[in-house]
């Protein structure tokens, strides 16, 4: 018989907060964390706007980074390790009882330390490769994170991370659900992070004509399923979990989050960056998740959408759902954290997986904000604007990735 | 002299993270200051850079302590900078 298996410590680095009551009441009333960049110039660039992580510093999180720690490591593993350490602090794990060769951790990255690379890239070009940093490798590999988390407390379990661009962090959970499973591990810390808004990460995202260029309204410009969007904001950030069994959880009187019951994942085969028109693809992942989960398809009451403002993948999600649901598709409540936290990539599906457990906690569903004007391929209801008072019990988290990887996770409240 | 000593403080102090109080010329980079193998690599680039020096792998492996540094730096940077 499968195992059951929960989430028991959560934390959280995103544009719109980075402590639990932060993020959750920025959900509740439809914050946008997206700004004009400020910490390269921006004059060249046809996008000048993206979701930042604000205040983020080694003396504010001094009691998880030191000095050095911070400094050898890039930004994006900064802001993993930071959540890594609120999700197990929340989790109230207490590791001197615990086999630490029983705890593993898996994260999600699509990239890695790109703003390293281009200082390095710099360096290389200026001064010669006798002036490229020993810590170039170690900074940029985006598995540098597991295994800064495994020294820091001792984590020898298995360790490694996923990367599969927008899907990566979906992928991490999926595989911390089998390790799990397969009882390989006791304890599973997982989730992911991504921060690649850099000069080199921006400009490739700009030539692609991936990103909004709406700079003159920065909050108005992450616009799902709007009519008028016109590109995804990129966005920073992570989202971290402790996922253990139930029984486990229970026998150390720990607080659930959510019960993790299903997940699906596939391919489109189709093109590189586009997603398949049809929205295959992207069913084909819901409902392997959906028969993973062993669950009516009339149970799902929540869809937290990857939803990320560009036209393509807000029409062919949209179709996909309705492959998936049928007609039952215009009952269920979608909706998109990228609208107020911009698209976090490889973090995307950790920092949503955040925001669905405490909005179910809380008895919510968050708005799609930035929702004007309607477009007739996507017709289904995205919550817009405004937070809906509305306890929900089964969601599903989408995540659809460059190369065509989709994914999607299933939660559920806890009940014994 | 003392501005070399000073420079190669600050250089210990910025790449290691360390106390400034904790970098006297008896300190081993590896023993004392809590350098590694890449970090003690980099402090040698970063020498290099702010003296304008080649120093050959075989002359940086000796370098293990502030004194060590301070004494290797004055001793060839006269040339090039001082």
């Amino acid at each position: 018989m499968k195992k059951r298996i929960v989430i028991t410590g959560l934390g959280v680095v995103s544009p719109i907060g980075s402590e639990k009551d932060e993020f959750v009441n920025a959900l509740k009333e439809g914050k946008s964390g997206i700004s004009l960049i400020e910490h390269f110039d921006t004059t060249d660039f046809s996008t000048k706007i993206a979701g930042t992580v604000k205040d983020f510093s080694q003396s504010k999180y001094e009691k998880y980074l030191d000095r050095k720690k911070f400094k050898r490591m890039a930004r994006f593993a900064q802001i993993g390790f930071v959540a890594a350490c609120m999700a197990i602090e929340d989790s109230k794990l207490d590791l001197s009882k615990e086999d630490l060769s029983r705890v593993s951790v898996v994260t999600g990255t699509g990239m890695g330390g790109l703003r390293v690379m281009e200082e390095e890239v710099e360096a290389l070009l200026t001064k010669g490769p006798k002036r490229v940093s020993p810590f170039l490798i170690p900074m940029i590999i985006s598995n540098i994170l597991p295994g800064e988390i495994a020294i820091k407390y001792g984590f020898s379990g298995p360790n490694y991370t996923t990367t599969s661009a927008c899907s990566s962090s979906n992928h991490a959970i999926g595989d911390a659900i089998k390790i799990l499973q397969f009882d390989e591990a006791d304890v599973v810390v997982s989730g992911g992070v991504e921060s690649v808004i850099s000069p080199l990460g921006m400009a490739g995202f700009c030539s692609m004509k991936a990103l909004s260029q709406r700079n003159d309204d920065p909050q108005k410009a992450s616009r799902p399923f709007d009519k008028d969007r016109d590109g995804f904001v990129m966005g920073e950030g992570s989202g971290m979990f402790v996922l253990e069994t139930l029984e486990r959880a229970k026998s150390r009187g720990a607080t659930i989050y959510g019960e993790l019951i299903g997940f699906g994942s596939s391919d489109d085969a189709y093109h590189i960056t586009a997603p398949e028109p049809e929205g295959r693809g992207a069913a084909a992942a819901m409902e392997a998740a959906i028969k993973s989960a062993g669950i009516s398809k009339d149970e799902v009451d929540y869809i937290n959408a990857h939803g990320t403002s560009t036209g393509l993948n807000d029409k062919t999600e949209t179709l996909a759902i309705k492959k998936v649901f049928g007609d039952k598709a215009y009952k269920i409540p979608i909706s998109s954290t990228k609208s107020m936290t911009g698209h976090l990539l490889g973090g995307a599906a950790g920092v949503e997986l955040a925001a669905i457990l405490l909005s179910m906690r809380d008895g919510f569903i968050h708005p799609t904000i930035n929702y004007q004007t309607p477009d007739p391929d996507c017709d289904l209801d995205y919550v817009p604007n405004k937070a809906r008072q509305q306890k929900f019990n089964t969601a599903i988290s989408n995540s659809l990735g460059f190369g065509g990887h989709n994914t999607a996770i299933i939660v559920k409240r806890y009940v014994d | 002299m003392a501005d070399t000593e000073n420079r190669v403080k600050e250089i210990i102090v910025e790449q290691l993270g360390v106390d400034p109080a904790e970098v006297v010329p008896g300190a081993s980079f590896v023993n004392d200051l809590g350098a590694d193998s890449l970090d003690t690599v980099e402090l040698v680039m970063a020498f290099e850079e702010e003296f304008g020096l080649e120093i050959p792998d075989e002359e940086a492996e000796k370098i293990q302590t502030v004194g060590n540094a301070i004494e290797y730096i004055n001793t060839h940077a006269s040339k090039a900078e001082k």
